[in-house]
């Protein structure tokens, strides 16, 4: 058996780019559930990091939620949930809830981390300067922790499209249901479409990390007037940059 | 053990029996009869879950290391190698698993390999990290002092820099203990098998059973590892 050649043909057959089972659809239901979910764990978990980080309590328990978070096994949860009575079940709202669970540990742990190694330093300029401490959140923390918070809305946004995709196991939607319906159900494994899917779902990753990445990039403050003053001129500026500190 | 749930199945002791596999009949969520009567089957899933865990973060281990140790002296060899584990642990863990069958077939090695491509990026992470904290002086000294490459090496470098690598395996042990139940897609997944058996079969007990034991199989390996950095790490605990 080729499978590289079988892979290709099963990317080819137009059928498989049509219709409610097609790529572009599971494609947006996937990118639907990823980002509804993501939004309403932003939601929650970062105004609740910001504030601790800047109160500076409540550290144990955002370092501890990140590590419940990994501990539980995404399939636990889900198969869990599916025996709940409706609204729950084999649901969409099922689907938020586990997917949201997952997301929130790694944006709280994530962004409490990053305002906490904010200089302190600048916060007593700030404070020194007279700013309240809402000041010094909005103009002080915020901006310096901002690497920090993308790289958590990154992260969790990666979470959330795998245990998307390791959903479909329980019949959820998304581009897992490539895999899932080639596998089991009829007896035999269809390899060409389990690797066709499982490569769909692996770009998709990429390009979700990369995307979120430039965008982060983008949107650091401190990073944007450090290219400022490069394009302008003026001395480089010492970057100092911080690596993920809790990967999910 | 199975010559309990043999007892009870049997209905040797009917009134015993009755009253405890009720839970069973009701399909309650905690069922004491359960665990007695499958006893056999979940020190089944425990056996593969611990093998496939340990196996894979012992791989992971033993790649991660010189990865690591390259990467620290070699300004180039950081970024290609921290690039590589980085992009590897985006793509999900039920396409990882599949895309290594062509490679290794459905076997427990292919979900090995790709849990111990996981636990890499963390770990490689985190040595990374320690190596790279080491006091310059502390380097100087042992320089002055005669100490080869490997010398500083192994009885500066490497433990100097084992406080973050282990705070890194543990973190790596509690993802990888809960990324195994994915590996029931291929058959292999510990207690994620009975996970997966548990929902077809409609089954409340063996669902909630195997969740709970797999968190309180993280929270285990967290504990002794925290117990192995303090062993490894004396030093650490008078200052």
């Amino acid at each position: 058996m080729n499978v590289p050649a079988e892979v290709v043909a099963w990317f080819s057959d137009a059928s498989h780019w049509q219709g409610a089972a097609g790529i572009p659809s599971l494609l947006g239901e996937h990118l639907a559930l990823t980002a509804a979910s993501l939004g309403i764990a932003c939601a929650i978990a970062l105004p609740l990091a910001l504030w601790l980080g800047h109160t500076g309590r409540g550290g144990v328990l955002a370092v501890q939620v990140g590590n419940v978070g990994r501990a539980v096994p995404t399939l636990a949860l889900l198969s869990i949930l599916l025996f709940i009575p409706p609204p729950f079940g084999r649901t969409t709202l099922s689907a938020l809830i586990a997917f949201t669970l997952f997301a929130i540990p790694v944006l709280l742990t994530n962004t409490y981390v990053g305002m906490r190694e904010v200089d302190p330093a600048a916060v007593d300029a700030a404070k020194g300067m007279g700013m309240s401490g809402f000041e010094v959140l909005r103009k002080v923390e915020l901006p310096l922790a901002t690497p920090a918070l993308m790289n958590a809305v990154r992260q969790g946004a990666v979470q959330v499209v795998a245990t998307v995709s390791i959903a479909a196991i329980f019949a959820f939607g998304g581009l897992g249901r490539i895999i899932t319906r080639a596998t089991g159900a009829s007896g035999g494994f269809d390899v060409p479409q389990i690797i066709a899917g499982a490569l769909v779902i692996a770009v998709l990753a990429i390009a979700v990390d990369l995307s979120l990445g430039a965008l982060g990039r983008m949107a650091d403050p401190v990073g944007r007037a450090r290219s400022r003053a490069r394009r302008a001129g003026s001395s480089p500026a010492r970057s100092d940059e911080h690596g993920t500190v809790v990967p999910a | 053990m199975s010559l309990i749930g043999g007892v009870l199945s049997s209905g040797a002791v009917v009134h015993a029996a009755s009253a405890s596999q009720n839970c069973l009949t009701r399909n309650d969520w905690v069922c004491p009869a359960y665990v007695t009567s499958r006893s056999s089957q979940l020190v089944d899933a425990l056996g593969e879950h611990l093998y496939l865990t340990v196996v894979s973060l012992l791989l992971g281990i033993i790649v991660s290391v010189p990865l690591g140790v390259f990467a620290h002296r070699f300004r180039r060899a950081r970024a290609l190698t921290v690039g590589i584990t980085t992009t590897l642990y985006t793509v999900p863990s039920i396409a990882l698993f599949f895309l290594i069958i062509p490679f290794l077939g459905l076997t427990a090695a292919s979900v090995i390999l790709g849990l111990a491509l996981y636990s890499l990026t963390i770990l490689v992470r985190n040595l990374l990290v320690g190596l790279d904290g080491v006091d310059p002086e502390v380097i100087d000294a042992a320089t002055g002092m005669g100490y080869s490459n490997l010398k500083m090496l192994w009885s500066v470098e490497l433990p100097l820099a084992l406080p973050s690598a282990i705070g890194g395996l543990r973190v790596a042990a509690v993802s990888t203990v809960a990324l195994t139940t994915v590996g029931a897609v291929i058959g292999f997944g510990g207690f994620g098998n009975l996970l997966v058996t548990g929902v077809a079969s409609n089954f409340h007990a063996q669902v909630l059973t195997a969740s709970v034991i797999c968190v309180v199989l993280a929270f285990a390996f967290d504990l002794l590892l925290l117990a192995l950095q303090r062993a490894l790490t004396p030093w650490r605990r008078t200052a």
